[in-house]
């Protein structure tokens, strides 16, 4: 299991051996002791890794993610998984603003709490935020699933497009075009699915959660909703 | 009383409230909606038609026009990046989207750039295959809406470009208008198909230059500080702009003027928000002299490049190299006159058709219609772009060795005057005939 240890060792050489990687390598474990906070620590990752971040890493953390497992065993800066495509990234701490932007897919787990625009432009990725969220969440989220255990800070779902949004605690207010929506069965068993990856057991159930996403009037411009725009 | 003898005042349109504002407002009375278009701004603002070149004379001797050589070659991104962008010509071709413009046309524009030895650039919207396999040289564009945004993508790309402005909209975002949304289109951006797609004018993920320094990185460690990475602004406050994106790690700041082209946006937005390229050149070198990055950080200048002469103007004034869009998509065959017919039924003429937003194009280029689309033959259109593209080049030669210069980056400002005060203030080169540079010499 090769150990790297920013102390010692550059960020840079760590990324470079990391995208280096045949595809059918054997090292495929890695740790990563000291990270301290630095940014860009296994960002671009291509090939099915697990990558263990032994503390506190920076912003971008495992930025536009592809296939890897990263595991944050502290807290995680702006931007961490961003543009993830695929793959998993999980933050064992808190996450800082803008966590999972733009996402395309894969898994991004935080099992603290997640500052403001946690999902922003999200694109297909799935979010699982055990504590709570921060305002301007999921603005103009186009697809995929947030899930927040705690609670969500003002303007949930601005302007949101077709994301899947489920809060099982307080919603401080909603965004344009935002609103409830009904939890039928089938969300129902899409969140369990979603809970269960995110390691979230039975305990937590779904009849918890309410589900929010698009009201669908913003989607082409009209005269008299110029005020939401 | 007979008053047929009586003399009439003549019917007197008012300057300041003139049938095209009462147009415009009677258009805004009946529809509610602001005006949307393509295309730059279209008033008189100080250009490089207002400067001139000195040539040679007595005091400096001229290169001889088909013996010397004048060399146009250009190297982007020589501050950081492993693999530097060498172009044979420095008149590049700008981002334009896929979505804004057809697939037909993005594979014109790499066909065509790359017969002349020059790179494009991908847009909103994403890369397509047909653009990146006709690229010789293809720089990525990483925006605000990261719509298509693919790691494989920025990896197969040559160069990345944060987009922070443009000259037509500084500190707007985009709109790509429900009729433009095929399938394809709505799938490389996750949407449905057929909503308005709205491009966001912030980035997602930073706010202000510590943060875009930490991005720049990112960029950086994700390509192995392979790619060059070029920063581009709508100028306004170039002096600042171009000063922070060197704080930042720009490899190349691209400087886009008010006249640039758009796909679409609010005709009141491209005309009343940004400054002409002509006043944004001068601040953005002195920004890079003033770090001492003049040449090591590139500067591209685009808004309103037109000729030849245009691309010895912005280079004699400090640029590294020049970008187009709209004159290249004249040159694959937008407003062309033998589609005035069309052009009638749309209610406009050859010329002045900018409804681009609308994907209603004649000529098959800002369209996402198959049918229309199919008009454009990317073959031909991309000889055509290279015809011009080649023009350009020697319509600067022509110009650099009047001047006596051997490479077109040897062009300076003290071969220019300006033919009015305004240019003269802008460019910072003295009114023709005197030694008067206002702002700077004498009163
Ligand atoms: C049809 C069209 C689409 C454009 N799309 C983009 C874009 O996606 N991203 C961008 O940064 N600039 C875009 N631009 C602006 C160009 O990159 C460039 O700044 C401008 O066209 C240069 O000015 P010029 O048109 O006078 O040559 C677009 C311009 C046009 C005409």
């Amino acid at each position: 299991m090769p150990a790297f240890d920013l102390a010692t060792q550059s960020k840079r050489d760590l990324n470079q051996r990391l995208h280096n990687l045949p595809a059918d390598t054997n090292e495929t474990h890695w740790t990563v002791a000291n990270p301290a906070g630095e940014h860009a620590i296994a960002c671009g990752l291509d090939a099915p890794l697990t990558v263990e971040i032994q503390g506190h890493a920076g912003y971008y953390c495992a930025g536009m993610n592809k296939l890897a497992t990263v595991i944050v065993e502290g807290n995680a800066g702006v931007g961490v998984g961003e543009n993830m495509m695929s793959g998993t990234v999980h933050v064992k701490g808190d996450a800082s603003q803008s966590a999972g932007a733009t996402a395309h897919g894969g898994l991004l787990v935080i099992d603290g709490n997640a500052s403001a625009r946690c999902g922003i432009s999200m694109k297909g990725v799935d979010i699982v935020v055990k504590g709570s969220i921060g305002p301007m969440s999921a603005f103009m989220a186009q697809s995929g699933n947030l899930v927040v255990l705690g609670d969500a800070g003002d303007a949930l779902g601005d302007s949101i497009y077709e994301t899947r949004i489920y809060v099982r605690g307080a919603v401080k207010s909603l965004g344009a075009d935002c609103i409830e929506k009904p939890m039928e069965a089938k969300h129902k068993a899409d969140l369990r699915r979603l809970l269960d990856a995110a390691g979230v057991g039975p305990e937590v159930s779904v009849d918890e959660f309410k589900r929010y996403g698009s009201a669908r009037q913003l989607y082409n411009f009209h005269v008299d909703n110029a005020a939401a725009y | 009383m007979d008053t047929s003898s009586i003399p009439q005042t003549l019917p007197r349109f008012s300057a300041t409230l003139d049938p095209a504002s009462m147009a415009e407002i009677r258009r805004a009375a009946a529809t509610g909606i602001y005006d949307i278009r393509g295309g730059g701004a279209k008033r008189k603002v100080p250009h490089f038609d207002d400067l001139l070149f000195l040539g040679a004379s007595v005091s400096r001797y001229p290169l001889e026009g088909y013996r010397e050589k004048c060399a146009t070659d250009v190297t982007l991104g020589t501050r950081f990046a492993k693999k530097p962008i060498k172009l044979d010509i420095p008149i590049t071709i700008a981002g334009m989207s896929f979505g804004s413009l057809s697939a037909q046309a993005k594979e014109a524009l790499g066909r065509g750039a790359s017969i002349v030895g020059t790179s494009t650039t991908t847009g909103d919207g994403g890369m397509t295959p047909e653009e990146r396999g006709q690229s010789k040289a293809l720089v990525y564009q990483y925006l605000p809406s990261r719509y298509g945004m693919n790691p494989d993508d920025i990896r197969k790309a040559d160069a990345i470009e944060v987009v922070i402005g443009q000259g037509a909209k500084p500190g707007g975002g985009g709109m790509l208008l429900g009729q433009k949304i095929s399938d394809r289109v709505a799938e490389m951006r996750t949407l449905p198909k057929g909503i308005d797609q709205r491009s966001a004018c912030r980035h997602p993920d930073w706010t202000g230059p510590d943060d875009l320094e930490i991005k720049i990185e990112e960029l950086r460690e994700i390509t192995d500080w392979e790619k060059p990475i070029y920063v581009k602004v709508g100028a306004t406050r170039p002096y600042y702009d171009v000063a922070l994106a060197v704080k930042s790690g720009a490899d190349v700041v691209v400087l886009d003027g008010m006249q640039g082209g758009t796909a679409a946006t609010q005709e009141v937005f491209i005309e009343h928000v940004g400054i002409p390229t002509l006043a944004a050149i001068r601040p953005a070198v002195q920004a890079l002299q003033d770090l001492g990055m003049y040449r090591k950080v590139q500067l591209v200048v685009s808004g309103g490049i037109r000729n030849g002469a245009d691309v010895a103007k912005a280079m004699a004034l400090g640029a590294d190299a020049v970008s187009i869009g709209s004159a290249a998509l004249v040159a694959l065959g937008d407003n062309d006159p033998a589609l005035e017919e069309e052009y009638q039924k749309l209610g406009t003429t050859a010329g002045a058709y900018d409804d681009w937003q609308l994907g209603l194009d004649p000529a098959g280029i800002s369209t996402q219609d198959p049918e229309l689309a199919k008009r454009l033959d990317p073959v031909a259109a991309g000889r055509r772009l290279a015809n011009y593209l080649s023009v350009l080049t020697l319509e600067a030669q022509t110009i650099a060795r009047a001047c006596g210069k051997s490479h077109l980056h040897n062009l300076e400002p003290e071969d220019l005057v300006a033919l009015t005060i305004e240019a003269a203030a802008m460019a910072k080169v003295p009114l023709a005939g005197t030694d008067w540079i206002p702002g700077l010499s004498g009163m």
